[in-house]
């Protein structure tokens, strides 16, 4: 992960199952189960949030140049 | 007469001429079965037709077989259209095809189980060389016909599961002579574009020959090939093309293929509340199960009954100094018989007779020491009274019996001189029976 970048959905998620993995084994020091908890609900909110709060991507065409244009679906006749 | 007999070339030329003028034997249709096939390198195939009874020799030509489909094979039923005509050189005739097809099963379907035999042991479809699907995919290729069903069905269930993945359409004919092609150089522009971290190839059902493009070799080779993973919804579920086989995943349908390429939103938020109220029971679990840890600390013997433990402390230290006492004792028991045994042994060798000889020595000398100390008091006796007598003899008391008196002054001292005293002191005189006080009246000094 880029440290100046933003983490992506896929790390953020992937953080917050190794942190609830590492809870459900169970062998976590108290003061660090509290740690990851704290950490855990950050992270399910920033998932959430990335997931809630997104735009609708518009769907585009490639040209054979690999250029890149909208594009609408048009109906079959 | 020698006009009678013909050149065998002027024969042969004859047949030839027959033969090629025969209606008939320019058009047939043949049925039978292949043997041996020899597909030489300059193109052109030569092989054999036969059946049960007889055969006849055949050749294909590169120009006709580059349409095949399939693969001719020794015992392949086949067939075939194509005309008869002469080999000159060899004066043989033989038949030149035209067109062949398997026999009972269409060449298409023949193709398709010869080409995937062939892929298949090239390893094209071994789950080795399948590439995993990302599990969020930001951006999605999808190589089909831009319009028609099946884009449709794509970009609807993206949009619908997954909408912050971006997909891009990479438009190709997906039926027809130019088809493959496209699909190929659509695969290869998306990967050399590095754009995408999945593709999706498909196009709607339809007949084999329809879906004809996704079975040909270069399009499974440009699957293979993709570094980008590529999932395949070719045609309705029955249908199953090469493509499927070379692809990562086989959806079933377009729709499929979508729902395949992407996680649905739904199910990830779902999965996030899921994740969250893990971690609150596993804190809660956590928690629970430290605070009874800690309860049962503090319930404990120790804790609860500290005086108990103390008693038990104490009893130990009983038993300990019990056996230290009697261990002592012991020890005090053996020195005492050591010590005992010794003076036995010591009283054996007691000097009772040397003692009692010393004490008697000792008592004659004492004897013998008082005798002598007798003897000595004895004599010194008789000479202590001979002394008494000699100095009673000179006792002044004597001396005062016969006349003589010794005054004294007040103060007790023996007036020797006149000059001792003056007239008027007193004076007392001893006398040998008594004192006389006395004053002095006058002095009188006697001049030598």
């Amino acid at each position: 992960m880029n440290p100046t970048e933003e983490p992506t959905f896929e790390e953020t998620l992937e953080s917050l199952e190794k942190i609830v993995d590492k809870l459900e084994k169970g062998d976590v020091p108290l003061e660090k189960a509290i740690d990851y908890y704290q950490q855990g609900m950050k992270l399910s909110k920033v998932c959430g949030d990335k997931l809630k709060n997104v735009q609708k991507k518009m769907v585009q065409i490639m040209d054979e140049h690999g250029e890149l244009e909208p594009f609408e679906i048009r109906e079959e006749d | 007469m020698m006009d009678k007999y013909l050149t065998v070339t002027a024969l042969t030329r004859y047949i030839k001429r027959k033969i090629d003028t025969d209606p008939h034997l320019k058009n047939i249709w043949l049925k039978g079965e292949i043997s041996n096939f020899k597909h030489h390198n300059r193109g052109h195939m030569y092989l054999t037709i036969k059946d049960d009874q007889t055969r006849i020799q055949a050749v294909m030509f590169k120009g006709n077989n580059r349409f095949l489909k399939f693969t001719p094979e020794d015992g392949m039923h086949v067939l075939i259209r194509g005309e008869v005509g002469v080999f000159e050189p060899y004066g043989q005739y033989q038949l030149y095809i035209q067109q062949m097809e398997p026999d009972g099963i269409g060449s298409l379907y023949l193709a398709f189980e010869q080409l995937k035999e062939k892929l298949r042991k090239q390893g094209y479809f071994a789950p080795e060389h399948k590439r995993s699907l990302p599990p969020y995919p930001k951006h999605i290729g999808v190589i089909t016909s831009p319009t028609g069903a099946a884009i449709r069905d794509i970009i609807t269930t993206i949009q619908r599961r997954y909408p912050i993945a971006q997909t891009t359409v990479i438009p190709v004919l997906v039926q027809g002579p130019q088809a493959a092609d496209t699909i190929v150089r659509a695969i290869e522009l998306a990967n050399v574009s590095e754009r995408f971290d999945v593709l999706i190839i498909g196009r709607g059902g339809g007949s084999i020959e329809e879906l004809w493009s996704f079975n040909e070799e270069a399009v499974a080779r440009a699957i293979f090939h993709s570094k980008v993973p590529i999932i395949s919804a070719i045609g309705h579920e029955t249908d199953t093309t090469i493509s499927d086989f070379v692809s990562d995943l086989r959806a079933p349908t377009p729709t499929g293929a979508a729902e395949l390429a992407v996680p649905s939103m739904q199910e990830l938020i779902e999965r996030i509340e899921t994740l969250k109220r893990s971690l609150q029971r596993i804190m809660k679990e956590s928690l629970l199960r430290h605070r009874q840890s800690l309860q049962h600390l503090q319930q404990s013997y120790a804790f609860r009954y500290p005086a108990q433990l103390l008693l038990q402390k104490e009893q130990e230290l009983d038993h300990h100094d019990e056996r230290l006492k009697k261990e002592f004792q012991n020890l005090l028991d053996d020195q005492r018989e050591r010590v005992s045994q010794i003076e036995a042994r010591l009283h054996i060798q007691h000097p009772k007779r040397e003692l009692n000889d010393a004490v008697e020595k000792l008592k004659q000398i004492v004897k013998r020491n008082h005798r002598l100390m007798s003897q000595i008091i004895e004599k010194k006796s008789f000479e202590l009274s001979a002394s008494i007598d000699q100095l009673s003899l000179l006792n002044p008391l004597h001396i005062m019996k016969r006349g003589f008196a010794i005054p004294y002054t007040s103060d007790g001292t023996v007036v020797s001189s006149v000059r001792q005293v003056d007239e008027k002191d007193q004076l007392t005189i001893h006398v040998a029976d008594g004192r006389l006080d006395c004053e002095v009246c006058s002095i009188e000094e006697e001049t030598k």
